[in-house]
């Protein structure tokens, strides 16, 4: 007879499955239920139909999202190659100095962009002080992508040195013995090898990117709310919980998408493997 | 021409890290300063630090911020550790798979969704009792305790898969009792693993705005809503003195465990040699 897996182990895992159902599963329901339900709770569709004036919101917030996410990636991946590549202490010293800022309230950490960017702010101050014409930066989706690209970048940069740390070196070796060059080495070795590292990236990045609202309040203003303001708004300042939980049920359905889409194209269902380093 | 790209990529490692801290340094050098701007510097004084500590209603959120974190670390680490040895020992693929794509539902939403999603709950499930006012401390205690569960849960389930499986049927063999055998031989093989579950769940949950945001209430708040509140505002320097001691005392922490972990990492290679 095989102890280990008595009836009573395998229950250990009843409590988790309770509380997740209760909630993780419920809630999602109540979000369906107020989504497709008026405030007399009568069935509706008013308020996914009302999502339509949203259209343009929602575009903004993937377009915004999507901009943060690449921006990220093409930062962060020679700086998680450098990471992998350097002595054991060094490493450890950097990924620490890379964790580091994410301990800092972000809220503050945005905050002090606006300090930086405003019109009046330290550059530009600075700018004025060597003489040269202020910009104009804050309140711009320009700052947006900036605050969205430095508040996520860790968690683009984490991953993939992740994987990049575990290669094998002598792979590199091996294609270069024969005949590859640097570019062959990047394409043929490093791409392939750090794919899974990348997809968590992404996926870490632009999730919190697309549904922020924070941000885009502290750096785009008025004029760049993004989705996650609105469904903010609905619930916070209007009280509109019906319109906010059906906006809430679109970003998710969206999201999934995009996160189905993207397991296709790298043909593996890697997540923990990134996610477990934060 | 090898030497080239390699201080080239130096270089380039060098402007990212500057441009990861050059608001957290903006934030430091404002929190000394003698006037209430955070754009110019008029002197150097501690005045800020000093206001901070007559701030009750800051310390109080900074004392509900520990205190959530605490008891969501501990409770997710012990729930997790004890689902995470039952996600191990599940004999159906189908069950498995299921159980993980449960586990992995509060990581994939957006956190916006999570927490307006138990907000919904909760005030749901108030109008039912006939209660209002449900949203308070506890409220964002189980929302902690949920979206922190999932990566105690991943972190301990690699460990476990590690472990030879004869080694608890020996045990039990030896006279152990199951649980015995859990504390004696399972857990010691997997705490690195549990601790590192507990320590991100810390972390998640002292860094936590948006879903706490959501189901706190005005009752109950947490440092970071305090922040966020305050931001809404004009910010004055003394919630830069606040980041400011809370990084130093981060920094302090992380050189710390990494001190820990270099003399661990030489301990073996002495032990190895």
């Amino acid at each position: 007879m095989k102890k280990g897996t008595s009836l009573g182990a395998r229950l250990l895992a009843a409590p988790h499955l309770v509380w997740s159902a209760i909630f993780v599963v419920v809630p999602l329901l109540v979000v369906a239920f107020y989504a497709f339900t008026d405030s007399s709770g009568a069935f509706t569709f008013n308020n996914i139909k009302e999502i339509n004036n949203y259209a343009g919101t929602f575009a903004l917030s993937i377009w915004l999202g999507l901009i943060a996410t690449a921006i990220c990636l093409v930062l962060a991946y020679p700086l998680a190659y450098f990471i992998s590549q350097s002595k054991f202490n060094v490493q450890q010293t950097m990924i620490t100095l890379v964790m580091l800022p994410m301990w800092m309230n972000f809220l503050l950490r945005t905050y002090s962009w606006m300090t930086i960017l405003e019109n009046n702010g330290l550059i530009n101050t600075f700018l004025t002080w060597i003489g040269l014409q202020p910009l104009h930066m804050i309140n711009t989706r320009g700052a947006v992508v900036l605050g969205m690209v430095y508040d996520f970048i860790p968690y683009m940069i984490l991953p993939i040195y992740s994987v990049m740390v575990k290669l094998d070196h002598s792979l590199v070796e091996a294609c270069q013995d024969l005949g590859g060059n640097r570019i062959d080495v990047f394409r043929r070795v490093l791409l392939p090898n750090s794919v899974p590292g990348v997809v968590s990236g992404i996926t870490m990045v632009f999730v919190p990117s697309v549904s922020t609202f924070y941000i885009s309040q502290k750096l785009g203003g008025t004029s760049t709310a993004l989705i996650g303001d609105v469904i903010e708004s609905k619930f916070m300042t209007s009280n509109n919980y019906h319109g906010g939980a059906a906006l809430s049920l679109v970003l998710m359905v969206l999201i999934l998408i995009c996160m189905a889409v993207m397991n296709r194209f790298s043909g593996e269902d890697d997540l923990e493997n990134g996610r477990l380093t934060v | 021409m090898k030497q080239k790209r390699s201080v080239l990529l130096k270089i380039y490692a060098a402007l990212i890290f500057i441009f990861l801290y050059a608001p957290i340094l903006v934030l430091v050098v404002f929190s000394f300063n003698s006037s209430n701007s955070t754009a110019q510097m008029s002197g150097l004084s501690l005045k800020w630090y000093s206001e901070l500590a007559h701030d009750s209603a800051t310390l109080q959120a900074f004392k509900n911020t520990m205190i959530l974190a605490v008891l969501s670390a501990v409770i997710s680490g012990v729930l997790g550790t004890v689902s995470a040895v039952g996600i191990d020992n599940m004999k159906h693929k189908w069950l498995k798979n299921a159980t993980r794509g449960i586990t992995n539902i509060p990581m994939m939403n957006p956190d916006i969704v999570t927490g307006i999603s138990m907000m919904l709950l909760f005030v749901f499930a108030g109008r039912m009792l006939g209660k209002t006012g449900v949203l308070g401390f506890s409220t964002m205690l189980i929302a902690h305790i949920t979206f922190c569960l999932p990566y105690v849960i991943l972190s301990v389930l690699p460990k476990l898969r590690q472990i030879d499986p004869n080694l608890s049927e020996a045990a039990q063999d030896l006279g152990c009792t199951p649980l015995q055998s859990f504390f004696k031989v399972v857990l010691p093989a997997i705490l690195p693993g549990v601790i590192t579950g507990i320590m991100m769940a810390f972390t998640l949950s002292l860094d936590d705005f948006v879903i706490s945001y959501f189901v706190s209430g005005p009752a109950a708040q947490t440092l970071p809503i305090r922040i966020f509140s305050m931001t809404k505002k004009r910010v004055t320097p003394d919630m830069y003195a606040l980041s400011t001691i809370m990084f130093f005392a981060i920094l302090v922490l992380m050189l710390l465990i990494n001190y820990a972990q270099v003399r661990g990492e030489k301990k073996t290679a002495a032990k190895k040699a």
